[in-house]
């Protein structure tokens, strides 16, 4: 097979970072290339490099496409060889149409008049062939992130696209969703469209890729061919030795209830005829780990967050309970005082303020630990920034790397940090490894393992079930806003938990 | 085993504090800049620049500029803008001049009224803006309507004045003397000295402190530099000042509330919260922050900042204008930019809302005393503002 793109000794420094050094990268024509490698390898920085977003000039090294050098200045000059990128966080304007979002900056126009007709037509089109049912109409807010993803699909679709990169696509999808986008990329490889896919789900780089490239610390690795492909060999490759286990070992020292919910009810935000939460009765015992499982948009987060004095919804009704004791949980500073922490799911637009750096980030939540009076002690703040950093292993020049300049999974660290500075004695997770790499994962975990030695407790949402089964004492199942199921870990796995949801989906049908 | 590697790989990058240093290069820039423009000005003038009696009308006549350049910084890295200012300051001054001329009011209780006024219309503003998610842009733009109205309608469309002499003093007195060596004042310069001293110590000791804990902090010739560079403008200012009347009374608040907001954005929680919802205010709020009543605050601040300087003003004048404060929130703006703040929120420092002001104020006098046309004068101003601001953009985007 022909080869479609080569990058050659590609090098980008930072101001402090070598974030690539002497990268080589080759896919070949219609091929499903990965690109692995742990949290700030460099992975969507050499796509950046490559889609032009760091211009010519900025880096050292050569690009071949199509068997030519390249000199992109912006990403308009990598579309329009084809080269199309999808980023990491989805840049759709959410008050703006399907079709508005597919077209915008390219729509169809003649004395720049917008024929919206043909936009609708076409986006009609490009929807089909994702496989999206919607109407070409319907606001980007009104749909959930599988369908936006498969949105910016399409938009990449409308422009001529040869090689597509698609940067952790499926890292806040569920598994069908997540299904579905695959089959996609292996639709799109029949019609002989490349594709790079960076992914920190080992198991779906498995199921699709033909070659898998490693970057570890800004280097190349090496490049697996597919019958080379498993997943311990990525993993220990990634990592730079062998990982025993996924999950760390840890012996259970569980107390009596500490934290209780009951007949929790929430309504939409903005519809408040809604019920988003529907009675639930929950609660977690000292030292314990308790999961919730469901798909996206069981109400999980809706759920978390409106218990976190409620940050989101409406007419909320319900009591909460710690230690036996009724506690007014009515505003996020009560929350906060009263030992709850919530580590939100989506770490730009609530976990971070991303134009400062890792040492504010880090003691924001808990200004009283490092100041006396109201006014900072600046020693102790460095002490406590650089001791985070060394515990979460947060990779970056110094604690004085703005937030902003940080790969994603070592953002995830930074807002995990701040809410372990505040000390609490429930810590709700949500979606704590989303986008994190095999390494960090197990290291997240180890504090999670860590914090319920020391007798706090841990409520933790997610996704990915291998997860809170490894990691969880107990798992509720919740399903459209209302709990479904309820099992000790031990009891636990894929197909019950499965089945609980299925069984009470039926019901509610 | 990667908890160590990421251990050994901190120790080692620990020297390369590139973003915290790189902030301060912009101060210095624009301590540069000033220095520049007023060694510019002290040349096209031939010399009337610093000349101490100029340079005392330098410090009278940007006082209030300044002053309220302190509120805005807080409001504008909050996120907001107050565009009422002006017309606050302008009311207040009228409001002062009908309770101490009209009404025979003693000095004193008339001018904790009026900042009291001053905090009131501020909250009245950051309610809006606060509780009910009103943009700031538009309901301070109702509030530079609605008091210059009021201001005018106070006054009758007539000068009041004048003022008691004692408040006058606020505005044209200088510290007293306590030595009546002809020509020289030298108690301004023993405060000159002393706040020299003070200022070299505490940041000897702040280095100190820093080392003990095994953190470097800028290089050593560097931070002599700076420190001798500083003293020496101070020490020089000081004496050219004291040359004439002395330190004004105006120069002495202002130098307090400078040294107050820095303490309060730089060492303070409160500061460090205003500054985290500028940057996020929904990360803000989920940490726990409560980003209404900081925002409320915020605007009352500068309710109160604004009525000083509409005190200020009027004691300078010695008379209440109903034209009082017109067109001073774009000076104060202006300033708070110069001085690298960003409109997006988040980002900004007092001391550089200061020296952006005194760079708007050198501007204005130099090229007064150089007879260059007012037309002409806003048309450079307006250049320099955009000029600071593309600047900093452009450096943004270089990082
Ligand atoms: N604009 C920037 N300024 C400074 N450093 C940066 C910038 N962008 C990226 N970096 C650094 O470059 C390194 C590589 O980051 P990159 O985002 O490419 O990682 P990644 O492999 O995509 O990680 P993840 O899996 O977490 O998304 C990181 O150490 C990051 O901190
Ligand atoms: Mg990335």
């Amino acid at each position: 097979m022909e080869t479609i793109l080569e990058m050659r000794n590609i090098t980008k420094t930072f101001p402090g970072v070598k974030a690539l050094n002497n990268v080589n990268l080759d896919v070949r024509k219609g091929e499903i290339h990965a690109l692995v490698g742990e949290n700030g390898a460099g992975k969507s920085t050499l796509m950046k490099v490559l889609s032009g977003v760091y211009p010519h000039g900025s880096y050292e090294g050569e690009i071949f496409y199509n068997g030519q050098e390249q000199h992109f200045r912006d990403i308009g000059d990598s579309e329009k060889q084809g080269i199309i990128i999808i980023h990491q966080e989805l840049a759709l304007v959410p008050l703006l149409s399907i079709a508005e979002n597919i077209f915008l900056g390219n729509e169809p126009a003649k004395f720049g008049v917008i024929d919206w007709h043909v936009a609708e037509n076409r986006t009609r089109e490009l929807l089909a062939k994702v496989g999206l049912k919607e109407d070409p109409l319907t606001l980007i807010t009104n749909l959930g992130v599988g369908k936006q993803q498969l949105v910016e699909i399409a938009k990449a679709l409308s422009k001529e696209v040869e090689l597509l990169i698609l940067d952790e696509p499926t890292a806040s999808l569920n598994e069908k969703d997540s299904d579905a986008l695959l089959a996609l990329l292996l639709e799109f490889k029949a019609h002989g469209i490349s594709s790079i896919l960076i992914s920190h789900k080992l198991n779906e780089v498995g199921k699709v890729a033909d070659r898998i490239t490693v970057l570890r610390d800004g280097a190349t690795i090496e490049t697996l061919d597919k019958d080379e492909i498993s997943e311990d060999r990525i993993v220990t490759s990634m990592v730079g030795r062998q990982l025993a286990d996924r999950f760390p070992q840890r012996e259970p020292n569980i107390g009596e209830v500490v934290f209780e919910v009951k007949d929790w009810v929430v309504h939409h935000h903005i519809h408040s005829d809604r019920t988003v939460i529907n009675g639930i009765n929950l609660n977690v015992r000292q030292g314990e780990v308790v999961g919730i499982a469901g798909l996206m948009g069981a109400g999980r987060t809706e759920f978390a967050m409106s218990v976190f004095g409620k940050a989101y919804g409406r007419k909320i009704s319900g009591e909460v309970f710690i230690k036996g004791q009724k506690a007014d949980v009515s505003t996020i500073g009560k929350a906060i005082d009263n030992g709850i922490a919530y580590v939100t799911e989506d770490r730009k637009t609530f976990g971070l303020n991303l134009i400062d750096h890792i040492k504010h980030n880090a003691t924001i939540v808990n200004l009283g630990g490092v100041s006396h009076n109201g006014v900072l002690d600046d020693m102790a703040e460095l002490k406590v920034a650089n001791e985070y950093r060394r515990k979460t292993n947060i990779r970056s020049s110094s604690i004085y790397q703005k937030t902003g300049n940080l790969s994603g999974g070592n953002q995830q660290k930074v807002v995990l940090s701040k809410w372990l500075f505040a000390n609490p004695d429930l810590l709700i997770l949500d979606e704590p490894t989303r986008g994190i790499d095999v390494g960090a994962k197990y290291e997240i975990y180890t504090i999670i393992n860590q914090l319920v030695s020391e007798g706090k407790s841990v409520l933790m949402i997610s996704s990915e079930m291998p997860e809170l089964l490894g990691v969880c004492d107990r798992i509720y199942v919740m399903n459209q806003g209302r709990l479904v199921g309820e099992m000790p870990a031990s009891e636990a796995s894929q197909e019950k938990i499965m089945r609980a949801i299925i069984r009470a989906e039926g019901k509610a049908s | 085993m990667t908890i160590e590697t990421a251990a050994t790989q901190g120790k080692k990058d620990f020297k390369t504090d590139g973003s915290a240093l790189k902030g301060n290069y912009r101060e210095y820039g624009l301590v540069l800049a000033l220095i520049l423009i007023m060694l510019f000005f002290q040349f096209t003038t031939n010399g009337v620049l610093f000349r101490p009696v100029n340079l005392t009308n330098l410090v009278l006549q940007n006082s209030y500029i300044i002053i309220m350049a302190l509120g805005m910084l807080l409001v504008i890295v909050a996120g907001h803008i107050d565009l009422s200012v002006g017309s606050v300051s302008g009311f207040i001054g009228g409001l002062a001049a009908v309770m101490m001329v009209r009404w025979q009011i003693h000095y004193i209780p008339a001018t904790i009224l009026c900042l009291v006024m001053g905090g009131a219309i501020g909250a009245a503003q950051g309610y809006w803006v606060a509780y009910h998610k009103i943009p700031s842009f538009i309901v301070t733009l109702a509030g530079m309507l609605v008091f210059r109205g009021l201001a005018l309608w106070l006054l009758g469309g007539q000068s009041v004045g004048p003022f008691p002499p004692q408040f006058q003093l606020l505005s044209s007195g200088f510290i007293p003397d306590f030595f009546a060596y002809p020509g020289f004042n030298i108690t301004s310069m023993l405060v000159g000295i002393i706040l020299v001293a003070l200022m070299i110590y505490f940041s000897v000791r702040g280095r100190a402190k820093r080392e003990k804990h095994g953190y470097e902090g800028e290089p050593f010739a560097l931070f002599v530099a700076k420190n001798l560079i500083i003293a020496g403008i101070v020490l020089f200012l000081t004496y050219l000042l004291s040359s004439y009347k002395g330190l004004p009374n105006v120069l002495i608040v202002m130098s307090i509330l400078i040294a107050l907001f820095v303490f309060v954005t730089k060492r303070m929680t409160v500061g460090r919260r205003i500054y985290a919802m500028g940057g996020n205010e929904k990360a803000a709020k989920l940490s726990g922050i409560k980003t209404e009543r900081l925002t409320f605050l915020t605007f009352v601040n500068m309710g109160v900042l604004a009525a000083l300087a509409g005190l200020i003003f009027a004691a300078r004048l010695n008379t209440a204008t109903p034209k009082a404060g017109l067109g001073f929130e774009l000076d104060v703006i202006a300033a708070v930019f110069i001085g690298g703040a960003s409109a997006m929120g988040g980002v900004g420092q007092v001391m550089g809302a200061v020296i952006g002001a005194f760079i708007m104020g050198v501007m204005n006098n130099g090229m007064s005393i150089m007879g260059v046309n007012i037309d002409w004068q806003q048309v450079i101003k307006g250049l320099v503002l955009l000029a600071a601001v593309i600047f900093d953009v452009y450096n943004k985007n270089k990082a």
